[in-house]
């Protein structure tokens, strides 16, 4: 990807914590769950590696805590090449899926396992573990088991455990997947603040993409083995590079088309269904080639004023879920009946009835001709 | 709630006492029905195994043998302290008994009894009572004692006489001591037996020995392939599982006997390390302790096995992966981490093979030599053999009480609310 190369900074940079070149894992030999991987990791940031489940993102976590060898390519941690260095010997913490939390030790002696290991003294230990629970506001649980928390007060023990020993690089293995809605967003801000106040690098692996929105400051991506876009979360949402990132994160409505006309980045594409729509060229393969084109639902305007919007169309109102804080118009529009609209409340003075017809339009800038997914 | 309007008290209480009565005759239905259903394994049990043990545990302390062949006697040497000769009455009461009890072929088990306690007593009370009749009977008591003497010359000493007083029972800890290389001596304190009879305390030793020994062997064999039927992937863990499982499948004696044809002196491991030139002379593997080892931990194994694995099982596996990636090398997760999860199997295993090498029996009968055979040997000798049924309860006891003493140490340190069986 184009805009892999574009992120990467200058080789030998200190900028970089960790660098993937051209790893690629295979567990059977046939398939390749990671595909030419080439990633750095910035010292201080919070990246996240987004994607579906198979898309290789968690085998991309378990080579760099080395669980997993790559087949093929180099992992670089602060300039040392992580190929012969055991997982006890990297010094990275990581948070798991399930916690792994030891539910023969109490909460403190947890703690304490990373900092025997590493041989520090008894009051040292006991001033750190101290320290790790107060930042997860659980300083009076030290006596406990795991067993007798809650999930998310065995999450933050988790949190503690993987940052107690003050590690440069810290990986999360969807760490918030067990947890309920209301508690996981909790805990997104909580991680980010806690992020944000020890200037710890973060990998973070998750699948939901709203978590991957809220907290990272990079999110890489990840379908087929493949880093497909590696960007800041607006730049993600607002400018994705192709057909799958566009579908994968946030809301979408798709068109699929041939391009006619191509004048620097703006085009032209002709719809299946025979309309005409101006947008921006992306990601195209030229006059002549497929493509699909991707528009947000609350980039779409109804009853638009002329000259406001340089696409406008007629549609037939199919459905109407009311969301409170806006509705969602299910129109029928150039042959595809699931376009979706998003109209905040009160912002409409048109009134919307299912089966009435509605002029509807978008500006070129906001409708992106991608490839044809 | 039933309240009606002209009463509403005494109605809401009528109500509650018909609900509370339902719900009681609801209850006892389900009473009956289970106590129903667990009645005839309560009967099998009490039938099979509660009754009999119980009984065989009352022959190790009943004494019954004597005061049933000499009822009068027993009677007549109460009055006796138990210094000296007893009164001469009552030496004359033993005469005349002695008498019927010859005519009437009852002496038999209380002359074994009484030579139990001093060796010689048998033959001595057989002559006796043959010449009862001609030489005892109708004796006055100022001549009895030399009368008795006269037969043979043994009843000069005290000790046989104070034998047939301690045996008189009903109650007795005459086996239980004996069961321990002990006896009473004539003061009443506990003294060692002679070292001829004493062999019980060293086959109790050896009984805990070959088992802590087995058990051992045991766990060591045993982790490593519950660690690998708890990590490998259930395709090939199934494999080995019925591997682990199939010697159960055979009876023991077959496995025992099996070992017999390997490891005897013409068997498969000597004939065929003989061929090869790996020794020149056959080994003795066998009729020792090392055929007691092999067989015995052959058969116990799966016993070890099985609950470790149920717990390995249970263990999250990114456990040891978190445990290093926190800085522990993997053989200290292992230890730290991954082991002590393991406990409760361990404790389960390590337990049940114990208490089971306890009582074994065939398998060193069959492949162990003399000094080999463990406590239940004697057990069984004891009962078939020599016809000693109270020292065989007795030694049976022992067993019993050591079984619970493990039970209860093993309790107290691991707890059994920790134990997993499987």
């Amino acid at each position: 990807m184009a805009e892999v190369g574009q992120d990467r900074p200058s080789t030998g940079s200190t900028d970089s914590i960790v660098r993937f070149t051209n790893v690629q894992k295979t567990y059977d030999g046939e398939i390749l769950v990671v595909k030419d991987l080439n990633l750095d990791i910035r010292r201080g940031e919070f990246l996240t590696l987004l994607g579906p489940s198979g898309s290789g993102k968690t085998t991309t976590l378990l080579m760099l805590a080395g669980f997993e060898t790559p087949t093929h390519g180099e992992i670089i941690l602060e300039g040392q090449s992580l190929r012969s260095t055991p997982p006890h010997k990297r010094g990275i913490g990581m948070v798991f899926q399930n916690y792994a939390l030891f539910p023969h030790m109490t909460v403190a002696e947890n703690l304490a396992f990373p900092l025997q290991a590493r041989r520090m003294a008894k009051d040292e230990q006991e001033t750190k573990i101290k320290r790790a629970l107060e930042m997860v506001e659980l300083g009076a649980y030290g006596g406990r088991r795991p067993g007798q928390l809650s999930g998310g007060q065995q999450q933050r023990v988790a949190l503690a455990r993987a940052l107690v020993f003050d590690p440069q690089l810290v990986l999360m293995d969807e760490p918030l997947g067990a947890l309920d809605k209301k508690l996981r967003e909790q805990m997104q801000i909580e991680i980010k603040h806690i992020h944000e106040s020890l200037g710890v690098t973060v990998v973070y692996v998750t699948h939901d993409q709203s978590e991957a929105l809220t907290m990272s400051n990079r999110i890489a991506v990840f379908n087929d083995g493949r880093i497909q876009q590696l960007a800041s979360p607006e730049e993600l949402y607002e400018k994705p590079q192709n057909a799958f990132v566009a579908q994968f994160i946030g809301e979408n409505n798709r068109f699929a088309g041939t391009v006619k006309e191509q004048a620097g980045s703006a085009c032209k594409v002709a719809l299946d269904s025979g309309d005409m729509i101006s947008a921006l060229a992306v990601n195209i393969d030229g006059i002549g080639g497929r493509t699909s084109l991707s528009i947000r639902p609350e980039a779409i305007y109804l009853a638009p004023a002329e000259g406001t919007c340089d696409n406008i169309f007629e549609a037939r109102i199919e459905e109407l879920i009311y969301m409170g804080d806006h509705t969602r118009v299910r129109v029928d529009i150039c042959g595809n009946n699931d376009f979706v609209i998003k109209v905040p409340r009160g912002a409409s003075h048109v009134v919307l009835e299912t089966g009435t017809k509605i002029s509807v339009g978008w500006r070129s800038e906001d409708c992106r001709a991608l490839d044809a997914g | 709630m039933t309240a009606t309007a002209d009463s509403p008290e005494s109605a809401f209480l009528a109500g509650n006492n018909t609900l509370k009565s339902r719900l009681r005759r609801a209850e006892r239905m389900r009473k009956v029905w289970a106590l129903a259903l667990i009645a005839p394994m309560f009967v099998f049990l009490m039938v099979s195994f509660v009754i009999p043990i119980a009984s065989l545990l009352k022959l190790s302390v009943e004494d019954l043998e004597v005061s049933e062949a000499l009822p009068l006697t027993v009677e007549a040497f109460k009055a006796w302290d138990g210094e000296g000769f007893p009164p001469p009455e009552a030496m004359q009461v033993f005469a005349q008994e002695l008498v019927v009890a010859e005519e009437n072929k009852t002496l038999g088990s209380a002359t074994r009894r009484l030579n139990y306690s001093l060796s010689g007593f048998k033959s001595m009370l057989k002559k006796t009572g043959r010449k009862a009749e001609d030489d005892l009977a109708g004796v006055p008591a100022d001549q009895i004692l030399d009368a008795f003497i006269a037969i043979d010359k043994d009843w000069g000493d005290p000790a046989y006489w104070r034998a047939i007083k301690d045996a008189v029972g009903p109650l007795s800890d005459f086996y239980a001591l004996w069961a321990l290389d002990r006896q009473r001596d004539a003061d009443g304190d506990i003294v060692m037996r002679p070292s001829t009879q004493s062999i019980y305390v060293d086959v109790l030793l050896r009984t805990l020995e070959i088992s802590v020994a087995v058990t051992l062997i045991c766990f060591v064999l045993g982790l490593p392939i519950a660690y690998l039927l708890a990590t490998l992937p259930t395709s090939r863990s199934n494999l080995l599982l019925i591997l682990v499982l199939l010697p159960f499948w055979t009876s023991l004696l077959v496995r025992t006997t099996a070992w017999i044809v390997l490891l005897q002196n013409e068997g498969l491991i000597n004939d065929t390390g003989i061929w090869l030139g790996l020794w020149n002379e056959p080994l003795e593997l066998i009729r020792n302790r090392f055929g007691v080892y092999v067989a015995m931990v052959h058969i116990l194994l799966p016993f070890m096995i099985l609950p470790i694995f149920s717990v390995m099982k249970g263990i999250n596996p990114w456990h040891m992966r978190a445990a290093e990636s926190l800085g522990a090398h993997r053989w200290k997760a292992f230890l730290k981490v991954y082991l002590p999860q393991c406990l409760p199997g361990i404790g389960a295993g390590t337990l049940l093979v114990f208490i089971l090498s306890l009582g074994y029996y065939i398998t060193p009968a069959l492949v162990g030599g003399p000094q080999d055979q463990m406590i239940s040997f004697w057990i069984v000798e004891n009962m078939s053999s020599t016809l000693n049924w109270g020292l065989a309860a007795a030694l049976s006891m022992i067993l019993l009480l050591l079984t619970l003493v493990f039970f209860f140490i093993y309790n107290r340190f691991v707890g059994f609310d920790k134990l997993r069986l499987g």
